[in-house]
Parts: C-alpha cells; structure tokens; sequence
C-alpha cells in the first residue's frame, strides 16, 4: 500500500513517499517520514515490512558513516547502492531477511546525479524513474510519456505532481500526501509536502441529477 | 562489567569462582539482555503447530482481545485502557492491569500477548534504570521506545506478540510512541491499539483538539474506551485512566464500563 517515488533530472534526483504508516486497516500516522539520509548527498527511500525498513536503513546508514569516519571521504553513490544490494542478497537466504524495497538516490562529482532502483530479493537497476508499490501500475505509464532527459527541477516537481493526481485519481487506497526530497550537489533538501491537485466536481456529460419522490 | 570494576572485584575469566565450567560461567556472568534458547531448538517451526493454523490439536490462543489508546495534548498524555483478557471466546479475566508502570515518569500499555507485554516491559524498565545509573539522567522517551523496539526486533518471527504505546515526559514534554512485535516504532500525537481500536479511534478523532483540559481529556479517553467495549466483544471490564504529567505519572480513575453505560444513557 506504499509508494515510493524517484525521478533523476540534469543535475538532482527527486524522491518522494507517501506519507501514511498503516497496521492492516488502519493509518496510525499520515505523516511519516519514509526516507532516511545516508550521507550528506546520499538518500534512501524504503518501503516494506514494518520494523525491517527502519533497522535496515539504519544499518546502512551507519556504516556509510563509518566509511566516512575510518577514510575521511564519503562513498560514492554506486558504491554505496553496490554495499546496499550486496548486504540485501546476503540476508536473503539467512533466518531473518530483510523484507525491504529501496530507491537510492544521490549525487557525487564524478558522475553526478544517479537513481537506483533495488529490492528485497537483492536486485539492482540504475534507472532514470523508478516507482515502488501498487503505485507503480498508475505511475509508470506517466513517466513513460512525459519524462525527458536532463529535467529541471520545476519540471520535475511537475512531472511528480501528474503522478500524484494519477494515484489520487485511480489508486483505491487513499495517499494524500507524499514528504519530497531533492538531492544534489549542495545536500539534501526538504520540500514542501505534495497533496493531489483538487479539482471543482463537476457534472460529468451523460449523467442527470434525479429528484426521488 | 562497570560494577564489577567499582567493586574492585578480579575475575580472570571466572575460572577461580566456577570450577572450569566455562560455559555456565559466561551465562551467569553476561548481563541477560535477552532470553535463553537451547542451542538445538528453532523456535519458530515448533511454535508453528501450536499456532491458530498449526496442526496440534492444542493450540495456544493469545490474549489478543483488548482497546488501549493514549494521546498527547497540551496538559500531558492521557492513556485510558480496558481490563478484559480473552483465550478465544473465553473471557478469562475483567481485571487485568493493561497499564504497565515502567518507572514514575515512563507507561506502557498492553495489547497482544499478556506475558509479551509485561516480561518486555519489565526487561526495559531495568534496561531504563541501567541508563539512569550510566548516565545520571533520566532517559528519554524516545529512547526507551527504541531500546525497546530493537530488543523484540532480535525476535521477528518467533512468535512474539505485542502492540504497545510508551508513553512518558522527558525534556522534549509529553511523548509517545508506538512500538510493536513487527519493530515497528512511529511517533504521533494520538494512538490506539487492539481489536477495538478502530472504534475506540471513531470517538477519540472527533472530540480530539490539542487545548482539551485535563477533565475534558480524561472523559474522552473514558468515552472512547467505552464505546470500543460496547461494540468489540474482545474488550470490557473496566476502564482505567492514566494521566502523565511533568511531575510523573497519576492513576485517575477506574470505571466499570456496565455503569459508564448506563450513566451515559442518562445524561442523554
């Protein structure tokens, strides 16, 4: 029931994640932060099982810190998703599996900003998009259509906001608000929380409001 | 060990005090932060055929009937809970104490597995008591509810079940969390769990506003309580009330939910 968003422009990547952290039926909280620093140009975005997700992402994190600590440089972001997927798929096959699905975003000066998509089977793709979640069947079709090389950052936001209003429009399940982050040469940067656009109802052509008598 | 040394105590490997027997040694002497399993056991294909779906034709039922809620307003946290305890259909008790006191300024609540609850419970208050000795400090709320989050973490899948809200005032003011069997820990204003929660939350959403009074507060705790009771079989008994303030915990009150009922069918 969770969404997970990432979209690389020319020089950032944009993440975002649907607020609402659910047990079976019920939202115990709508404003749920699902994306964790790595570093200081390094973002994880993670959905999954509930205490999987935080635990393995703080796993990662620190030992992104302790490379840091021990070399005085931080990981680049292939090295850093490649050190991810590797702890993914060793855990796969032991008694406690990680049941986490992941986008990784971040950027360095060697080759600028990346996407990677991973999940909890240990598979790893760089992408220029990438979804997670029931979201995914509304979303990708969006991003085929109207994504473009080297975006800028309002496109971007844009181009979030259409799959937004896509997940509001047919999704049953109700996400009504997605934390957003960029990433980019200067750090990581909070943005506003994105809601779907609300729209005037209007009359529909064809259908007739009927007075019952 | 910290006391060990203090106490100007040498034990070159515990060899002197216990003979040779190694490995009893390293059990006693290594502070137990979590529980014994035999070294041949795997605990989760054997808790399996005892479970609901298991093949055993004993099965164990949790005590999973239950409404516990607890919010944070302007004046503290409120944490009102039921008292029934249910193997099944069976309702083995209408007195049972869901409200843990883990020391004067940390509560916890109960949902799920009874002995869970109160052992894990119990672990962390003498973990929180351990920090206040290192640290001359009272802990956090935060980071009780993460001690407690990542020590029933090391047990996914075994079986464990607990759905409980620590609830207490540190430095920060008034704070909750919910921490469950899954390692799930979320922050948030208000809560409630157990089979009744959703109609407990039916009640606490509406009359919610961060300016309740203390009374105002402590009678829509009461109130939703009640009508989680009224609708879920799996809870009843009486209601109790709890109030964390700056100064500690306070027990407000007790109330049998049969004549909550009918008081409230009065007042209207």
């Amino acid at each position: 029931m969770e969404c997970l968003i990432g979209i690389r422009g020319k020089d950032f990547v944009l993440m975002a994640g649907d607020s609402v952290a659910g047990r079976s039926v019920v939202a115990m909280k709508k404003d749920h932060d699902k994306m964790y620093q790595l570093s200081n140009r390094l973002l994880m975005a993670a959905c999954g099982e509930g205490g999987d997700t935080v635990q393995f992402a703080e796993y990662i994190a620190k030992n992104i810190q302790l490379y840091r600590m021990r070399n005085g440089y931080d990981l680049s972001t292939k090295a850093a998703a490649s050190f991810t997927r590797r702890n993914l798929a060793d855990y796969l096959r032991s008694s406690t599996p990680y049941f986490v699905n992941l986008l990784i975003g971040g950027y360095d000066d060697s080759d600028g900003a990346d996407l990677y998509y991973m999940d909890y089977l240990g598979s790893m793709v760089k992408l220029p998009f990438g979804v997670h979640g029931y979201g995914s069947f509304f979303v990708l079709s969006v991003m085929d259509r109207y994504y473009k090389e080297d975006m800028t950052r309002d496109e971007a936001l844009v181009l979030l906001q259409r799959c937004i209003d896509e997940i509001h429009e047919r999704f049953i399940i109700n996400l009504n608000s997605f934390k957003v982050k960029i990433v980019d040469k200067e750090g990581i940067h909070v943005m506003k929380d994105l809601r779907p656009t609300t729209k005037q109802p209007e009359e529909t052509p064809g259908t007739q409001s009927m007075d019952i008598v | 060990m910290a006391l060990e040394e203090i106490a100007g105590l040498k034990f070159s490997n515990g060899s002197d005090l216990f003979k040779g027997d190694r490995l009893l040694a390293d059990d006693c002497l290594q502070a137990s932060f979590n529980l014994q399993i035999p070294r041949f056991c795997d605990p989760v294909q054997f808790l399996k055929q005892y479970s609901e779906d298991g093949d055993s034709n004993v099965k164990i039922q949790f005590d999973h009937g239950t409404t516990t809620l607890a919010f944070k307003f302007q004046q503290g946290v409120i944490i009102a809970v039921d008292s029934r305890a249910t193997a099944g259909q069976w309702i083995a008790s209408q007195t049972v104490k869901k409200v843990i006191e883990i020391n004067r300024f940390l509560l916890g609540t109960m949902a799920g597995g009874a002995a869970d609850c109160s052992f894990w419970e119990r672990l962390l208050a003498k973990q929180c008591r351990l920090y206040e000795l290192r640290n001359k400090e009272r802990i956090s709320v935060a980071a009780a509810s993460k001690l407690l989050a990542n020590m029933v973490y090391g047990y996914k899948g075994m079986g464990l079940s607990m759905g409980t809200m620590i609830c207490g005032w540190d430095k920060r003011g008034p704070g909750l969390y919910y921490v469950d069997s899954d390692g799930t820990r979320l922050a948030n204003y208000t809560f409630s769990v157990g089979s009744g929660s959703t109609y407990a939350y039916g009640v606490l959403d509406s009359g919610y506003r961060w300016d309740l009074s203390v009374d105002e507060a402590v009678a829509l705790g009461r109130r939703a309580i009640y009508h989680a009771t009224h609708r879920d079989a799996y809870s009843g008994g009486v209601v109790n009330i709890y109030h964390m303030k700056e100064t500690g915990w306070v027990k407000v009150s007790q109330d049998d939910v049969f004549d909550l009922h009918y008081k409230y069918l009065r007042k209207e």
